[in-house]
């Protein structure tokens, strides 16, 4: 008959499992090696550059694990082959996004002098010399448009989360699906169901017009992002409200939205930065207009605009101006997505 | 106590609403069918502003690949038809999903399975933000950094594969081919068949992945037996997605793909073009007739990628409900 | 209860009759003592053995200084209340406790004298030599019932010379091959509970495991279904070692020949005492068990 003690000395907690030093030294060999490899390919075929290196890398890889591991049978070789090859897939996808970044950086960084951000191109053609000139009146007509477009988007954006949610009315699949439909309409076809209407009808161009055009695009955003926001909410609060004798409206706007405020920030921020780099829909709306003006009901600058017709141009100071642009939009974009991202885990961690 | 043979029938429960809550829910209602106005409005004015258009070709609008104005003044003399561009919306959008779904599923796996945990959020983050760099940044560096490049490999593929129809040119000169504004579409809805493929690759359920690490599987094969399977749906419903954005980008296939009136196959060939740069291309200076016409190319494009979505949407819903 | 000792040493199959699990009567127990007696003179070399086992999530520490011996071709129970870490210790038998993010371990687990968690030592290896079945039946469903009971060599990529002779095998010895003959080719999902946890039975069997661990494989189960189950697991005890969690006592005192009783009381789980059944049910050395195997709590 055997009775156990627990022992008061507790031992250290250890993980067999992870990866060892042997594993570390495996991999650094096995990538040596590719490297290696890679670069004999290199020199004997005709490919060249990074992406050449990094192709011959991606072929010795898989085929380098698979031989260091064939001898311990066909069911390891197989995983690390497949190892090799997802990291490496996944490795070859980044590669555009960095360079990206850093292209944008790099070439839209010379089209900055000190007063790029404050000067319109009103006196400026966009082949004229860099140091004249700036972004002022695009960044403003953005702004512009893109407060317009949010004033609309995002109170119906909500009001549609909230009657999925709230409501849970008899069309709630409907409306789910049918934002989920307009999601996927082509920004031009926005842009085109506005000139057919707004355009037409009130003889112009317009901020307005552009704006509009910008609320199609963002409201199926906001509608999503609110909707799984709203999910978060627990009943109990709903109960707890109903019990106290609130009527619904009442529990909504008092207990439910507020609650969730800053996620609902959040699907607001989402939405703008889905649009904010929208450009086909102004071409056909907003069109554009070389100085700073606030007046909804003529044409107006935005920054995709600006980045879009300078290009046109085929000239080395207008491309470098669009490259500026670039910078200054993925700017804009960076920001409002730190801000979305802080405030969602301020929220989570509540 | 409720019995089956209760004399007793079960009473039914009315909520009632108060005034003020019915004129909310009837507020909220119709703010909610907004989405359904503008979709209905969408249809009803391309249609409306396009309709001569399709009186006057009809079918052919949209297999006749010619693009001809004829006499402004007259426009009995104009052959207008939008076949080479849906063709060249199609190939791209193909040669966009081809290229994008295979390296989709793969980050999807490394992202949800590979890589380590603090790796993960930090790649999910990333994921939402590349989603969200403007189409018209990704069209200048198309234009400007990968546009040389697949020059580069055109001229190799043209080399050794030019036996096979589609990698044949006419004359050996490459540039803005559908191979190029196909490669950077792939580019650009990489991250949305990403994120579809690596939220339903994490819904896997957790019961039959143990059950494959117990039977002595590795890694690979519980994602080759459990993962694959389960998500394949998913999958095909996170690249007829991309497939729709793919369809109706505008501004980077304008800036990377020679707009030319032909149907074209050759992919390296510097001509092509889709629906959507179409319109931005001929709507600066479209005389009132081709106006219409591009108003009735909107509709057809409109109707497209509804179908797309409509059939991605139930596909991806559908996997979901399966969880 | 003597429907099951005429069965234990033939494959007819019971009618399809709902038996309620009875309380274990005196018969049985005379019955597992005999052999439990037969079974104290196993060299103590061979088997599974824990040696101060701990378990932690995080910095939750789940498990603390498990010492358990688990002889060849014998079955041992794991009782005790919920999260008492009975699972927790069964999945540090095969390795299954890594997956978990942030898990960490201390101790030894012997398998034939060896230490599993050693540098060197390939967990699949382990996983395919030490067999689990799940709570929750589990078979693929992309896979029909046959291709179920060799998935583990199809994942494991092993060839086998005659697969249909080891899939009969397998369902045979898992009880389930008379129900299931005639349609091999239905999807694993369309059998009923019970037939889907003997299926998994088949499964893990297939890879002709050494040690069969079993995490409360009845719990989902009817009593006519565990009752089957509860056959096959004394079955295969003839050929090899078996560890069941559970917390039906009835069950424990039925199939196994050893029980070890866990106990959390606030702090980490821990063993409170392991014995032969029969003097975990009728004389236990402890208060503590003593009130649980009663029903007096858990």
């Amino acid at each position: 008959m055997t009775t156990y003690e627990t022992s008061t000395v507790v031992p250290a907690p250890r993980r067999p499992w992870d990866h060892t030093r042997s594993t570390a030294v495996r991999v650094a060999v096995l990538v040596f090696l590719s490297g290696i490899f890679s670069s004999v390919i290199n020199g004997l075929t005709g490919l060249s550059g990074f992406l050449g290196w990094y192709l011959g890398l991606a072929f010795a890889l898989p085929v380098i694990a698979f031989v260091g591991s064939v001898r311990h049978g066909w069911n390891l070789a197989s995983d690390r082959i497949a190892t090799a090859l997802i990291t490496v897939a996944f490795a070859a996808v980044t590669i555009p996004w960095v360079s990206i970044f850093v292209t944008v950086y790099q070439k839209g960084s010379k089209a900055f002098h000190a007063k790029y951000l404050t000067d319109d191109m009103r006196i400026t053609p966009s082949s004229d010399l860099i140091q004249y000139g700036g972004v002022a009146h695009a960044i403003i007509g953005t702004l512009i448009m893109v407060l317009i477009a949010s004033l609309i988007a995002v109170p119906l954006g909500i009001l549609a989360a909230v009657y999925i949610v709230e409501i849970k009315g008899r069309f709630a699949k409907l409306v789910r699906f049918l934002t989920q439909a307009m999601s996927g309409v082509p920004s031009i076809v926005a842009g085109l169901f506005i000139y057919a209407t707004v355009v037409v009808f009130f003889g112009g161009f317009s901020a307005w017009a552009g704006a509009l055009s910008l609320v199609i695009l963002m409201l199926p955003t906001v509608a999503r992002t609110s909707e799984e926001i709203l999910k978060i909410v627990p009943d109990d609060l709903r109960t707890a409200s109903y019990a106290l004798g609130a009527t619904q409206a009442r529990t909504t706007f008092r207990v439910v939205l507020p609650t969730v405020a800053s996620g609902l920030v959040t699907a607001a921020v989402l939405g703008i930065a889905r649009v904010v780099g929208e450009t086909a829909p102004l071409i056909l709306t907003a069109s554009y207009f070389v100085a700073k003006s606030t007046s909804l009901t003529e044409p107006i600058a935005s920054l995709p605009i600006y980045i879009f017709s300078s290009l046109g141009l085929g000239d080395d100071n207008a491309t470098t101006r669009a490259w500026g642009g670039s910078l200054v939009l993925l700017g804009v974009v960076f920001i409002l997505f730190a801000i979305a991202r802080t405030i969602s885990t301020r929220l989570s961690r509540k | 106590m409720q019995t089956t043979d209760s004399p007793v029938a079960p009473r039914e429960v009315h909520t009632y609403y108060t005034r003020v809550d019915r004129v909310f829910r009837g507020f909220v209602a119709a703010s909610a069918l907004f989405s359904l106005v503008v979709l209905m409005l969408i249809a009803a004015f391309l249609l409306y502003r396009g309709f001569e258009i399709f009186s006057d070709f009809g079918f052919g609008f949209i297999t006749n690949s010619k693009w001809d104005i004829g006499n402004p003044e007259d426009t009995s003399t104009a052959v207008l038809g939008i076949g080479a561009m849906l063709v060249g919306s199609v190939i791209t959008a193909f040669i966009a999903i081809i290229v994008a779904v295979p390296f989709a599923m793969a980050s999807a796996l490394f992202i949800e399975f590979y890589a380590p945990r603090f790796l993960r959020t930090v790649l999910t983050a990333v994921l939402d933000l590349v989603a969200a760099i403007p189409s018209v940044i990704y069209g200048i560096w198309g234009y400007v950094v990968l546009l040389p490049l697949v020059e580069d490999w055109s001229g190799t593929l043209y080399k050794y594969l030019n036996w096979i129809p589609i990698f044949d040119v006419q004359t050996p000169i490459f540039g803005r081919s559908p191979l190029l504004a196909g490669l950077l579409l792939a580019i650009m809805i990489l991250p949305i068949v990403t994120s579809v493929a690596r939220e339903v690759y994490g819904q896997a359920p957790r019961d039959l992945i143990d059950a494959s690490y117990a039977l002595g599987g590795t890694k690979w094969a519980g994602i080759r037996t459990v993962v694959l399977p389960f998500g394949k749906s998913g999958l095909v419903g996170g690249a007829m997605l991309g497939l729709g954005r793919a369809m109706g980008e505008t501004v980077a296939v304008y800036l990377t793909l020679n707009l030319v009136f032909k149907t074209n196959f050759q992919i390296l060939a510097s001509a092509g073009g889709n629906v959507a740069s179409l319109i931005a291309n001929k709507f600066g200076e479209a005389t009132a007739y081709e106006l219409k016409a591009l108003m009735a190319a909107g509709l057809v494009l409109f109707l497209v990628t509804l179908l797309v979505n409509f059939l991605a949407t139930v596909i991806v819903n559908r996997s979901r409900k399966i969880v | 209860m003597t429907r099951m000792d005429n069965n234990m040493n033939n494959d007819v199959s019971i009618p399809e009759v709902i038996v309620p699990s009875m309380p274990a009567d005196q018969s049985q127990m005379e019955d597992r003592t005999q052999r439990n007696a037969e079974n104290l003179e196993v060299s103590r070399r061979g088997g599974l053995e824990a040696v101060g086992v701990h378990a932690w999530f995080n910095k939750h520490h789940a498990l603390a200084d498990v010492s358990l011996h688990f002889p060849e071709n014998t079955v041992t129970g794991l009782i005790g209340p919920s999260g008492c870490g009975k699972s927790t210790f069964l999945r540090l038998l095969n390795r299954m406790h890594e997956f978990i993010p942030k898990a960490a371990m201390a101790g030894e687990v012997l398998f034939e004298g060896n230490d599993i968690y050693a540098p060197g030592v390939n967990p699949i290896e382990i996983r395919r030599r030490i067999g689990m079945v799940f709570q929750k039946a589990n078979p693929f469903p992309a896979m029909n019932i046959g291709e179920n009971v060799v998935a583990g060599l199809k994942l494991a990529r092993v060839k086998t010379d005659d697969k249909d002779a080891l899939i009969e095998e397998c369902l045979t010895r898992a009880g389930l091959w008379n129900e299931v003959k005639d349609r091999l080719n239905a999807p694993g999902g369309s059998l009923s509970g019970g037939q889907q946890q003997r299926l998994c039975i088949a499964r893990a069997l297939a890879l002709k495991p050494e040690v069969l661990l079993l995490d409360e494989p009845c719990s989902a189960l009817d009593p006519g279904s565990t009752l089957r189950v509860e056959e096959t697991i004394v079955q295969l005890s003839q050929t090899m070692t078996i560890v069941i969690v559970t917390h039906n006592m009835q069950q424990a005192a039925r199939v196994s020949d050893y029980c070890a009783f866990f106990l959390s009381e606030g702090g980490p789980g821990h063993l409170v005492e392991a014995d032969l059944t029969t003097n975990i049910f009728s004389n236990p050395s402890d208060q503590r068990t003593a009130d649980y195997v009663q029903g007096r709590f858990g």
